[in-house]
């Protein structure tokens, strides 16, 4: 047993993050919600560059081979800076089947997530449908327009012109790979929002002191904090079982899940209710960080949604797991 | 990132299990927070540590095995899950032992460490007084100095000491220095309670056992090989090993996966009161339990690694203390109008309940836990 990551993956992390600090921060997200895709001006291509994007390809289809333990902290990184880009849907989903161009981008759809972020500026749209994977290409979609409460995800209602046999028979592991990465993200975000917080109760004063002096405010915060703290190594141990291919993995993802969006509202609320009047206003950061929560903890399966899968589970299995 | 346990690990986990199933109790041992039940608790201590279980993670001179963290988290899985008695030595060999193993002497540890863990002599915690829960360092309870005897005098009064009533000896911190303040001129002192001089007073908890105690010292004498550590350092000596790097004060997750597991069979066998908002409730419970036991592992990760635990240990208390008062809410209303029942097959969760309101207030209360976490984890200002 070592359930910890090893330095090689905290080092590629590490670097991720700095990337995304150079090229997905508040001003640059800001720009995607006003721009005509919702994208970042460079965050993709300078991801790709690195090899982020296809890192979970195999070496032999110009990939690092990546399985979902190293792919995870990238996924976190990606929720920390609520980067405007379909990374979850093409580097957890569509590369490993090798259903999209590298260097290009996927979106997706499935029963739980029926809205497909950037699906316009997507080469194929990927559906996760009962009976298999299909995949189309872009043009061979009608593409409805939906408004979603983050001004960065453009979102699609997908209505296929073309029948396509399905590509796959491996739904279940495409689904679980992208609720988990949805999954880190929603903890990267926690621990964003968490952080804007920190920083403005540090430095906001009212009856002459910082506001993050008061308990009332302290225990929002150190609530939020135990939520997170709770929540992402859920979010690793499924990683690491759906890489061994662990019989009960999609137990453990809709574990992650559940746990990941919870902490996410919890973050998201405590810190609207720590910034005060100035949270409410679309001049704080903190905006940007709590809409990606809202809509991340929605999409592929919303908390109850993965209790009711693991309910069924624990009704129909033994009792015993350890 | 491995998860699979060694073939070691699993073999001493099939041997503990044989070795519980063929031994435990059944049926259950009654409460040892009373007198009665506490010696026969005792009496299983000492089957326990005949077996060498008792202090698995001991080394062997002291009756342990050294087993490894993770071998002493796989025992801890194992025995909550056979439904084991609950142990009555535990602020002894999880809250005292770890701290004679750093800062006691050869001599103390040879004299009281295998006691200790056989149950001959049961240790209680004297760190609370009237005046000083939240606030330990508000203690005033003294040690004077008694240079003819060799030693010191206690004098004042501890309370709400768990099992106080029926144990032998008592940890705690004193004040050795009068013109000190706050958490200086503290001493912790080692206390054989069976000696005039001292009064011990049961006190009924709110689960109506005699668990509590207060302790009265009158003159008290306490020898200079019972001090641990330095005389007027007890501050530091009482939190250097709250978070101790031998892992022997963790919480074990074992405990809770158990109470979920039976929680999920109260469920099962409630099929008419238990409607999906409840049966969503016992999922959610269940899943917290795993996280905490994934947290730990990531924590022993850490330990077996060389690292050391810091203010996140208070994010750990609040989770699992609050995390086995809900498991015990939703089981109370799973059984409606048999939840009041104190007797009969149900009758634990009742009782488990009471047990559990007073995580959330012993060892420090949650609120002083949740401005740690937001001073040392966050580093939000003290004032």
């Amino acid at each position: 047993m070592r359930f910890a990551f090893t330095e090689d993956q905290i080092a590629l992390h590490d670097a991720v993050r700095d990337l995304l600090n150079d090229h997905s921060n508040a001003a640059q997200l800001r720009e995607a919600w006003g721009n005509e895709t919702g994208r970042t001006a460079s965050a993709w291509g300078a991801l790709h560059a690195m090899g982020a994007i296809d890192a979970m390809r195999a070496e032999a289809d110009g990939g690092l081979g990546f399985n979902e333990v190293d792919a995870i902290l990238i996924a976190e990184a990606s929720g920390r800076v609520a980067l405007a880009e379909p990374i979850i849907e093409t580097m957890m989903v569509a590369a490993p089947l090798n259903l999209v161009t590298i260097g290009l981008s996927a979106a997706v759809v499935t029963h739980e997530s029926p809205f497909a972020p950037w699906a316009d500026t997507a080469e194929v749209i990927i559906e996760l449908a009962a009976d298999g994977i299909r995949s189309r290409h872009r043009q061979d979609t009608t593409l409805t327009p939906r408004s979603s409460v983050d001004g960065a995800r453009r979102l699609f209602a997908v209505s296929p012109n073309t029948e396509v046999a399905p590509a796959s028979t491996e739904v279940a592991l495409a689904f679980r790979r992208g609720a988990l990465g949805t999954a880190a993200q929603l903890c990267g975000l926690s621990e964003t929002m968490i952080t804007v917080t920190v920083a403005y109760a540090k430095e906001r004063k009212q009856f002459g002191v910082p506001i993050g002096s008061f308990q009332a405010v302290k225990h929002h915060l150190a609530n939020a904090r135990t939520k997170l703290e709770f929540a992402r190594p859920l979010v690793y141990r499924a990683a690491a079982s759906l890489r061994d291919r662990d019989a009960e993995a999609g137990v453990h993802v809709s574990m992650a899940k559940a746990a990941a969006s919870d902490a996410a509202m919890v973050a998201a609320k405590a810190s609207l209710q720590c910034h005060g009047a100035i949270g409410y206003t679309t001049e704080a950061d903190l905006h940007l960080y709590m809409k990606r929560a809202w809509a991340l903890g929605g999409s592929w399966g919303d908390a109850a949604w993965h209790r009711r899968q693991i309910t069924n589970h624990l009704e129909r299995a033994p009792i015993g797991e350890r | 990132m491995d998860l699979a346990f060694s073939p070691a690990e699993e073999a001493f986990r099939a041997e503990a299990r044989a070795w519980l199933q063929a031994n435990v109790p059944n049926p259950p041992l009654p409460s040892g927070d009373t007198k009665d039940g506490f010696a026969l608790h005792l009496e299983w201590e000492r089957q326990l540590f005949d077996a060498r279980y008792a202090v698995v993670s001991w080394p062997e001179e002291f009756g342990g095995r050294n087993a490894s963290l993770w071998e002493w988290l796989i025992f801890e899985e194992e025995y909550w899950l056979a439904g084991a008695p609950q142990r009555v030595t535990q602020n002894g060999i999880f809250l005292l032992a770890p701290t004679i193993f750093e800062f006691g002497t050869a001599e103390q540890q040879q004299r009281i460490l295998a006691k200790m863990a056989s149950g001959e002599e049961p240790w209680c915690q004297g760190w609370s007084e009237p005046n000083a829960g939240s606030d330990l360092a508000g203690i005033s309870s003294t040690a004077t100095r008694d240079d003819t005897n060799g030693g010191w005098r206690l004098n004042g009064q501890k309370t709400w000491t768990t099992r106080g009533a029926f144990c032998t000896h008592l940890f705690g911190l004193f004040r050795t220095d009068p013109e000190a303040e706050r958490h200086n001129g503290m001493t912790y002192l080692l206390v054989d309670l069976r000696q005039s001089g001292i009064t011990v007073r049961g006190v009924e908890r709110l689960d109506g056992d005699e668990g509590f105690a207060e302790v009265f010292f009158d003159d008290a004498f306490v020898p200079d090989v019972n001090v641990l550590g330095e005389v007027n350092k007890g501050w530091g000596v009482a939190m250097a090993t709250t978070g101790s790097e031998r892992g022997l004060t963790l919480r074990s997750p074992g405990r809770f996966l158990a109470t979920a597991t039976k929680l999920i069979e109260l469920a099962k066998s409630l099929p008419d009161t238990a409607t999906p908002e409840l049966k969503d409730r016992v999922t959610q419970a269940w899943i917290d339990a795993h996280a905490y036991r994934w947290q730990t592992f990531a924590t022993v990760t850490k330990l077996v690694e060389g690292g050391h635990t810091g203010p996140e240990s208070s994010m750990v208390k609040v989770f699992w203390s609050e995390l086995d008062v809900r498991l015990h809410e939703i089981a109370l209303e799973l059984l409606g109008p048999h939840a009041e029942l104190i007797d009969g097959e149900f009758a634990h969760w009742m009782k488990g309940y009471q047990f559990a309101l007073s995580g959330p207030i012993y060892a420090g209360t949650n609120e002083i836990q949740r401005n740690v976490i937001a001073e040392r984890v966050l580093g939000l200002p003290r004032k």
